[in-house]
């Protein structure tokens, strides 16, 4: 407790968030609500002096956009492949290194570089790496081989190159690329949560377990599952959270088009469809669009805490 | 099932790579625990009883020697495979089960024609769990349970797969004095009724003494002396032994044979048949009979009286030991404000040492 006679003191820590988180959060909170209300609110209209009737215009109109159901599909999709999958690879993972000696340093600092490198850029070597052979971008007669090398090591193997990325690729191959992609940036984050978590579990459980015969993959499900189960709640929240929230891994790899040359904005996200509207001047839209995915991300974690009601335990 | 181990040996590699070296941990023990006694290995810390403890477990590999269970080599068996119980000083319940998952755990690990059906598995949970006097609880979790009554799910869990050896790592150090005193009853107990050759691990002389069959006194890897408590209380080998056993603690005097007699200081004690030499002098507190003319005579400190005794405070130029403590019959008549006091001294209660080996010397 600080002394009431001390409480300025208090006041003049708490003044830097006091002032800002008004102005920048909480302010710009409500005036999405506002806006997302307004039907048609264009943001250079209102400075023009126009108003705008209160309703719910927007939200029916994004709601019927096809535009919108295709970016809610590839999100929800997104979401659904690689949450499980990282999370389940991060465990994985984690308890590996957990349980080696040497190189462990080495190896945790391997693990966590994608967390550091910027995702655009890594984006577009996963671009790189998934182009198609063949492709040419030289010149009218020339073939040249790019260095597509996912393709390469398919064709080593005897397989048939596939067009993950490229004009005339498919929606799967498009989809694997991102959850390729998603998985492999989301791990290190997690990694590093899990591995905390392991690194906290007192080892006589192990050894109990061991006096008692306990095979591996028993300990492995009764006891370090358990034992993890509020990080792995925190990691699978948290997860769901950033997947809702995906658009920057899309434009690392499919550019500002969201998506395969022909076909242009295929993979587009909630996200992106809340900038796009921004873009073209569609504020209420995109306020609404927004408004939609913070109910999204609410119900579904909220879900989540009650699927882990039972399972998580804390200690 | 006896145990018997036989030169077993422990070295772990020094923690200071640099320095190099080793660390000898356990020091060639030789010694054969019957069947169904209870053994208290018994030492300050550091002295190697722990890492003894899990070598019979099997949690620690053996560096050279040998452990049998009964007539079976089990050396180099692992854990799960020399059907030990262990119960850790932390106890290392699992928190997110309940005390009847707890206990099941073993079981549920036991494979082919083992294998217990659910029921069965249950029913020897509560068996496990009535033996222990927890058979209200088992729907708890351990978090919700007192210290005493973890210490029963963690007894409890390590009985109920029927362990040919029973192992407890400290399993009064958490447990407050009270509850201490009830428990080790109650470990007592528990091993009548299985006849469980069981081993404990204790710092605590007086925990080993009382319920203990037989115990082993340990200082730095090296085993002191084997025997019953009262036999170790009453015929230390060493000087060591002599002060570890006992409250309140022997105390210790610079002495010197001279022309066969003993001398604490200038009085000289008692006749003794040995060479002249310096020696330590061991006398137990209860060793002191009050005697206005007696042999030794000592600087009076203080009277502590106790109910049942009187506790006698003294110093003497000759005591290794800033004081002296006698325990007294209460009935005595004890001149408080006197300066000296003098003691006779029961034979059976003194001890020489070699002063510099501090070895026993018989007389």
């Amino acid at each position: 407790m600080v002394d009431s006679k001390q409480q300025w003191k208090a006041w003049i820590y708490l003044a830097p968030a006091i002032i800002l988180l008004p102005v920048f959060t909480v302010w710009p909170i409500i005036s999405t609500v506002r806006m997302a209300f307004l039907n048609g609110y264009k943001g250079l209209e209102a400075v023009g002096g126009a108003t705008f009737n209160f309703g719910i215009e927007n939200f029916t109109k994004v709601v019927k956009y096809k535009k919108f159901t295709q970016c809610l599909k590839n999100t929800i999709l997104l979401c659904v492949l690689t949450v499980p999958i990282s999370t389940f690879l991060a465990l994985i993972i984690a308890v590996c290194l957990n349980s080696i000696k040497v190189f462990q340093k080495a190896l945790q600092t391997i693990f966590f570089l994608p967390y550091v490198t910027n995702s655009i850029a890594i984006g577009m070597v996963f671009a790189a790496m998934f182009n198609i052979v063949g492709s040419f971008l030289g010149t009218s007669n020339e073939l040249v081989q790019t260095a597509g090398i996912i393709n390469n090591v398919i064709m080593f193997f005897g397989g048939e190159k596939i067009n993950w990325i490229n004009a005339g690729s498919s929606y799967v191959a498009n989809m694997t690329v991102m959850t390729v992609y998603i998985v492999w940036n989301a791990l290190p984050f997690k990694i590093l949560i899990l591995l905390g978590g392991l690194q906290s579990i007192n080892k006589q459980y192990y050894d109990a377990a061991k006096v008692d015969g306990t095979r591996r993959i028993r300990v492995f499900w009764r006891i370090t599952v358990p034992l993890l189960s509020p990080m792995l709640a925190y990691v699978i929240i948290t997860g769901f959270i950033g997947g809702f929230k995906e658009y920057t891994s899309i434009v690392g790899i499919f550019g500002e088009k969201m998506g395969p040359a022909d076909d242009s904005k295929r993979l587009n996200t909630m996200v992106g469809f809340i900038y796009d509207s921004l873009s073209t001047n569609n504020q209420g839209r995109a306020s609404a669009a927004a408004l939609i995915l913070f109910g999204i991300i609410l119900i579904v974690t909220l879900i989540n805490l009650y699927v882990g009601k039972k399972r998580v335990h804390y200690a | 099932m006896k145990v018997v181990l036989e030169n077993v040996t422990k070295i772990f590699p020094s923690r200071d790579k640099k320095a190099g070296g080793e660390v000898v941990a356990v020091n060639n023990f030789n010694f054969e625990i019957p069947d169904g006694k209870l053994i208290g290995l018994l030492g300050p810390s550091g002295c190697g009883k722990s890492t003894t403890l899990y070598m019979i477990s099997g949690l620690q590999k053996l560096s050279s020697g040998h452990i049998y269970f009964g007539e079976e080599d089990v050396s180099d068996l692992s854990p799960e495979n020399r059907g030990v119980g262990l119960v850790f000083q932390n106890y290392a319940l699992y928190p997110h089960m309940t005390v009847k998952q707890n206990i099941m755990f073993p079981l549920e690990n036991l494979k082919g024609s083992d294998k217990l059906s659910k029921e069965e598995r249950i029913e020897r949970a509560r068996e496990a769990a009535r033996l222990v006097q927890i058979d209200e609880l088992l729907e708890r979790k351990p978090s919700e349970l007192s210290g005493g009554q973890q210490q029963r799910v963690a007894i409890a869990r390590a009985l109920v797969k029927m362990p040919k050896v029973l192992l407890l790592d400290e399993p009064l150090s958490n447990l407050d004095a009270r509850l201490r005193l009830q428990t080790r009853e109650e470990i007592r107990r528990i091993q009548r009724e299985t006849k469980i050759t069981t081993v404990f691990v204790t710092h605590d002389q007086e925990e080993a003494m009382s319920i203990s069959d037989m115990i082993v006194v340990m200082k730095l890897g090296v085993i002191q002396q084997i025997g019953a408590p009262q036999d170790v209380y009453d015929n230390p080998t060493n000087l060591f032994v002599a002060k570890f056993l006992g409250t309140p603690p022997i105390n210790v005097f610079n002495g010197e044979v001279k022309n066969g007699k003993l001398y604490i200081g200038k009085d000289a004690v008692m006749d003794v048949k040995l060479e002249d030499k310096k020696v330590f002098v061991g006398i137990r507190p209860e060793g002191f009979i009050l005697n206005p003319n007696g042999v030794l005579t000592n600087d009076l400190l203080s009277v502590e009286v106790m109910g049942r005794d009187v506790s006698i405070v003294s110093s003497n130029p000759a005591s290794a030991n800033p004081t002296i403590r006698s325990i007294i019959d209460a009935d005595s008549k004890i001149d408080r404000d006197a300066k000296t006091i003098s003691f006779d001294i029961k034979p059976n209660k003194i001890f020489l040492f070699d002063a510099e080996t501090e070895e026993r010397i018989y007389f």
